[in-house]
């Protein structure tokens, strides 16, 4: 399933480190990365492919949400559809 | 393809201006449960119900946890109860108190469709069963009834009008002791929608399939939200900005409804447009209007400004959907948006007011309190203007009043959660009560013979 995963919060060392790792332990592939930083505010989106992973969608989305809170962060997994829903005609 | 700014502002506007999918209503016939008895008929829609709609809950969390959007309520609305037990009306209290308890059962907090459609004549055993819904929903805990007293098609109903004043005043003094809760879960329409999946007045109408998903979107802080980039924008921007706002809630609503119908083997039915407000701060229709340019709501240019929206809205969200039904509009509760309470608590915005309101917007007089001593001929001219409005102009529209009892102008009404809080506002105290009485049919305007 295609995916995004969206990290964000203050900028801090080894955020994608930590995320990728966590994506790497799951067998999540990370198709494309892309960040911003805006003053001390961090935002990372990655593309993903979950296809290969054993976890199930949700067991992901919350082993991300666990994550995102030890290292002081928001990290999000969506489907990507819904923002082709949202921003594509 | 999106890009980087698409994704952290869909983020944005779940996380800071509350978007969500307000409601995934399973629609469910209950024809099929018409049975020789009503103990039989009750137990048949009983398992029918909690049959069907058994993975509405879960699987609603699943696309929620999937698509990383909330998707607030989870509801059931089933075919008119008074058809079901047109056989045996004075026992339909078993048939809601079956639904009532398959809506614990399921986990769902709403479940609608104890209702009746009378808009062009009662029949003995409608008349029967609409006696009934005072003491079902004093009964009950999660059912919600409404009634249709009249249509552009048929004209208006008066004998129902008359009948549904005493029925609202009744369902008040029954649920006193909770400033007239069964009030906020009864609702007499004027063209009533069958696809509605919005409470209290959803109910599955008899020409739809068997089970069908409608999904309710909403999303007033979004479109406040995008005003406020634009404060010196002229009208025909704003309106502009809104529809392109809309449409991206309702591609995400349609989104949903879709995939939520494939997995529970259910049609999609359709999405409904509408912008409903909830009593937390930043999710206020009325703020939208204050953000346009008015100082309050309920001032003159108020009725104006709803109208742009309104229209914007709808205009967003037909290019976003396939399937467009429901109300599809801007909601107007008093009780359950923020900036309506604020107004009205002010004494800043009136039932008048309101009632203009409700010419351009896609409901009706919803959830007001009114003083517990208006008498029902009032509360039945009430509904009357609301339908005469909703009959001429071709649209739905409601009435939801709560005559809170033992409640004077200026005291205050409390439901909690959704359904909020209200202040209670004053009626005009002419009596209308010859022209009620007179009942008979209204007929329908010279401009609904189409045909």
């Amino acid at each position: 399933m295609r995916a995004v995963v969206t990290v964000s919060g203050s900028d801090r060392r080894g955020i994608i480190a930590k995320v990728s790792g966590f994506l790497y332990a799951h067998d999540v592939n990370i198709e494309d990365i892309s960040q911003t930083i805006l003053g001390d505010q961090f935002a990372m989106i990655m593309m993903v492919d979950t296809s290969e992973s054993k976890e199930d969608f949700s067991a992901l989305a919350s082993g991300l949400e666990t994550l995102g809170k030890e290292i002081g962060m928001s990290v999000r997994l969506q489907h990507a559809d819904i923002f082709d829903a949202m921003h594509n005609i | 393809m999106f890009n980087q700014s698409d994704v952290l502002e869909t983020i944005d506007m779940i996380e800071k201006e509350h978007l969500d999918i307000r409601t995934v209503t399973m629609g469910i016939s209950l024809l099929p449960c018409i049975r020789a008895t009503a103990k039989e008929t009750a137990q048949a829609v009983y398992d029918r119900v909690t049959g069907r709609a058994e993975r509405l809950v879960k699987t609603a969390s699943e696309l929620s946890r999937e698509y990383g959007i909330p998707i607030v309520n989870k509801r059931v609305s089933v075919t008119p109860v008074s058809l079901v037990t047109a056989a045996f009306p004075e026992k339909s209290p078993l048939v809601g108190q079956a639904l009532d308890r398959a809506a614990r059962e399921l986990g769902i907090d709403f479940l609608g469709g104890y209702s009746a459609l009378v808009h062009k004549g009662t029949a003995d055993y409608e008349e029967v069963f609409i006696k009934t819904i005072p003491e079902v929903l004093a009964a009950t805990e999660r059912l919600c009834s409404s009634v249709n007293v009249g249509s552009s098609k048929s004209g208006i109903n008066m004998d129902a009008v008359r009948q549904m004043g005493e029925i609202v005043l009744k369902t008040a003094a029954l649920t006193a002791e909770n400033d007239g809760l069964g009030c906020a879960k009864l609702v007499v329409f004027c063209n009533a929608v069958e696809d509605n999946p919005f409470m209290a007045g959803a109910f599955h109408g008899v020409g739809e399939a068997d089970t069908v998903i409608n999904v309710g979107v909403s999303g007033p802080g979004v479109v406040q939200h995008a005003l406020k980039f634009i404060p010196e924008a002229d009208l025909t921007d704003a309106a502009e900005l809104i529809k392109r706002t809309a449409f991206k809630i309702t591609r995400a609503g349609q989104l949903i409804a879709k995939e939520a119908a494939k997995r529970l083997n259910a049609r999609f039915g359709i999405v409904d447009l509408s912008l409903a407000p909830t009593p937390a701060r930043g999710d206020s229709v009325a703020h939208i209007l204050e953000e346009l340019g008015l100082e309050v709501v309920g001032c003159h240019g108020t009725t104006a400004a709803l109208a742009m929206l309104n229209d914007a809205v709808k205009k967003g969200g037909v290019m976003a959907s396939s399937r467009v039904g429901g109300l599809s509009g801007a909601f107007i509760p008093v009780s359950e948006d923020i900036g309506m309470i604020e107004s009205a608590s002010a004494g800043k915005i009136s039932i008048e007011k309101l009632e203009a309101m409700t010419c351009v917007c896609s409901v009706g007089l919803d959830m007001i309190a009114i003083p517990g001593d208006t008498p029902a001929s009032t509360i039945s001219a009430i509904i009357a203007d609301e339908a005469a409005i909703g009959m001429v102009n071709n649209k739905t529209t409601a009435v939801r009043v709560i005559p809170a009892p033992g409640k004077k102008v200026g005291d205050e009404v409390s439901f909690g959660g959704l359904l909020g809080r209200a202040p209670v506002m004053p009626v005009h105290t002419g009596d209308a009560g010859k022209f009620i009485r007179r009942g008979g049919l209204i007929p329908a305007p010279i401009h609904s013979f189409k045909n």
